[in-house]
């Protein structure tokens, strides 16, 4: 018989807690000031224009949203694929994944030209839009995984939780299909009109979505002064890398299949060669920051077993999949539309010239508020709801450490 | 887009009888005068129609904006920030790199019969008239951009800032998104677009405007008798501007 494991409410009265709680609550008041100072001007004051037209609060909230389902995968590796070591640390993974995607949603919906029409979203779809299907692929996620986490969370409803969790993860799949698509399906641009973006955005996921889980995990255990094995560490970041590697395998594809046809030629060199930040991003922050440094950090013996070592490669896996992101995003408007093959173009619209675009501070403010409300969900749910168990210690989380004196352990753990 | 049709099917088969109805009690004593149309205002628009233009290259003029300033004119177009100001209409400077040709064509909306905007616009705002007229709905429209991604020929405009002195017959608003909209309320008033106007007015002859479902219009007989391409013709989408010359 494994430990029981014991789930309790963080105090939430220290002065830390507060401090925590007022600057979240204040990013998140200067977020929305910042989507409301862009409203009421127009776009205008922004750094987008009518050739970038979805510019830095776009990539906050694909971020978010793409992250939310990967924060999703802990609970699932426990409930679909009955990992027991994961099983404690499934109601956080449920509550970060809901917490982020409204985090995405809402600076997605900040930025819309008429948010004050989102009824009009919510009342008129037209379902060939993948974006009409995102609606209910996000609000569908939203319940479920809310409801997974009644089924774990409530001892009478625990029978449910594999059904929840295996709904939970083919609605997530789906999910971030859908998020890909929104890239996947675009015909028009030499970035984009690939279905490999479909299951690259998966992989992306479970990338970000673990980086993220890992350093609230270490956070919460650490302001909370809980103990934290690190068994259960040591596997989530073993996990991470080779997260990594899948997401630099894909991209690897991505970039070779462009390579090999000609067609493509042009938009790799401005990616890989000459497109100034974008290809400094690429380079320096997706490939090395975000992808070699901490797989080198997280599997060298040195690094690979020191807690901060391994929350700074978490930390750098996020940067890297923001600039990951940013290049899909942004890069992919900024290279100019090829309407006609083999001939220079030029137009007072910008035909066949690179894009100028940079990110405006209201947008970054508004980026940093949906990460904040985001925080805030996870900081009040974990408050009020028994979310983190009292203990990680490794005999909870390491299926090995049974073999050592159980009977002990148990004793102690239920005192 | 249906539910449009529909609507408006509604919309005008009651306005047709209160019409009727208004008709009948004034008749008497009054000649009831109606000028030649191709469209009645009381029928529905329908698919019989598919308007379209046909732009030939060889015609338009190096330098010449006539067009363009005659959409900006017509739907009060411009400001003071090229980067977010609409253009519904651009002129494009083309140049082959390998032979040196060189030529000058307008860009506008394509009014595609499989048009990506309108597949991709989540609350339907985006919608394709029945006689081929790609417009927006301002009403519905949420500003989510979407159609922009999705648009081949970068035709769409996002309303950055305040709008001042709007036309009454082109109605936009801050926070939409717009492209041209063929001067629909010309042409359905049975007259051609601004730009094809300025166009004619300035003795260039280059764009005809018509219905390429009526083998009679000049446009039908132009493009039957002469070869023309569609820009991105490899997408598929039947685009309803053509062009010659390139």
């Amino acid at each position: 018989m494994k430990q029981q494991i014991h789930y309790r409410e963080i105090d939430g009265r220290s002065p830390g807690f507060f401090a925590l709680l007022g600057l979240i609550g204040a990013l998140i008041l200067v977020g929305l000031g910042a989507a409301y100072y862009m409203e009421h001007n127009g776009h205008y004051v922004t750094g987008m224009t009518n050739q970038i037209v979805w510019g830095t609060p776009h990539v906050f909230a694909v971020f978010l949203i793409v992250a939310a389902s990967g924060a999703l995968n802990v609970a699932s590796i426990s409930s679909v694929f009955g990992k027991t070591a994961y099983k404690p640390l499934a109601r956080l993974s449920g509550l970060l994944a809901i917490a982020l995607l409204v985090g995405g949603l809402a600076v997605l919906v900040l930025d819309l030209g008429r948010p004050d029409r989102l009824i009009v979203a919510m009342t008129k779809y037209n379902f060939k839009s993948i974006f009409a299907w995102n609606i209910f692929l996000y609000t569908g996620f939203m319940v479920i995984v809310a409801v997974y986490m009644w089924f774990l969370m409530e001892r009478k409803m625990n029978r449910f939780s594999k059904v929840g969790g295996l709904t939970a993860f083919i609605w997530r799949i789906m999910l971030t299909t859908g998020t890909g698509s929104i890239f996947g399906f675009l015909v028009a641009r030499q970035a984009y009109d690939a279905a490999l973006m479909a299951p690259m955005f998966v992989i992306m996921s479970f990338s970000y979505g673990l980086a993220i889980y890992l350093l609230v995990l270490m956070a919460a255990y650490k302001w909370t002064n809980r103990p934290l094995g690190d068994a259960i560490i040591f596997r989530l970041k073993n996990l991470l890398g080779v997260f990594i590697a899948s997401v630099l395998y894909f991209v690897v594809v991505y970039h070779l299949t462009n390579l090999y046809m000609t067609e493509h030629h042009s938009y790799e060199r401005f990616v890989l060669m000459d497109g100034g930040v974008y290809t400094q991003l690429f380079w320096v922050v997706q490939i090395l920051l975000g992808s070699l440094l901490p797989l080198l950090l997280l599997y060298l013996p040195a690094t690979g077993k020191s807690r901060t070592w391994i929350g700074i490669s978490a930390a750098l896996v996020i940067i890297g999949g923001m600039a990951q992101i940013y290049i899909i995003i942004i890069g992919g408007q900024a290279f100019p539309l090829v309407l006609f093959p083999g001939m220079e173009v030029s137009s007072s619209f910008y035909d066949g010239v690179v894009s100028h675009y940079a990110p405006s501070l209201p947008e970054i403010l508004l980026g940093i508020g949906g990460t904040a409300i985001a925080a805030i969900i996870v900081l009040l749910g974990v408050r009020v709801l028994r979310f983190l168990p009292v203990s990680l210690e490794d005999k909870y989380t390491d299926p090995h450490h049974e073999t050592t004196g159980t009977a002990a352990q148990a004793s102690e753990a239920t005192a | 887009m249906t539910e449009n049709s529909n609507t408006d099917k509604s919309r005008r088969q009651f306005l047709g009888s209160a019409a009727v109805a208004a008709g009948m009690a004034v008749a008497p004593g009054v000649i009831l005068h109606q000028t030649a149309s191709a469209k009645p205002a009381d029928e529905a628009i329908s698919s019989k129609v598919r308007w379209g233009m046909l732009i030939d290259t060889a015609k338009c003029a190096n330098g010449c904006d006539a067009c363009v300033s005659a959409c900006d004119e017509e739907h009060n177009l411009g400001g003071g920030r090229s980067e977010t100001d609409a253009q519904w209409i651009r002129k494009v400077e083309l140049r082959d790199k390998q032979t040196g040709h060189s030529l000058t064509m307008p860009l506008l909306c394509q009014h595609c019969e499989f048009p990506p905007c309108v597949d991709v616009c989540p609350t339907g705002a985006s919608f394709r008239r029945e006689d081929g007229i790609v417009l927006v709905d301002k009403h519905i429209c949420i500003g989510c951009r979407y159609c922009m991604m999705a648009c081949p020929y970068k035709a769409r405009s996002f309303i950055h800032e305040d709008l001042h002195d709007q036309k009454p017959y082109s109605p936009r608003g801050k926070g939409t998104v717009e492209s041209c909209t063929f001067c629909v309320h010309r042409v359905d008033r049975d007259e051609t677009p601004a730009c094809v106007e300025a166009c004619d007015a300035e003795g260039h002859n280059a764009m005809i405007f018509g219905d390429m479902n009526n083998p009679d219009s000049e446009i039908s007989r132009q493009l039957a008798s002469y070869s023309s391409s569609q820009i991105r013709g490899d997408l598929g989408l039947n685009t309803g501007v053509r062009y010659r010359g390139i």
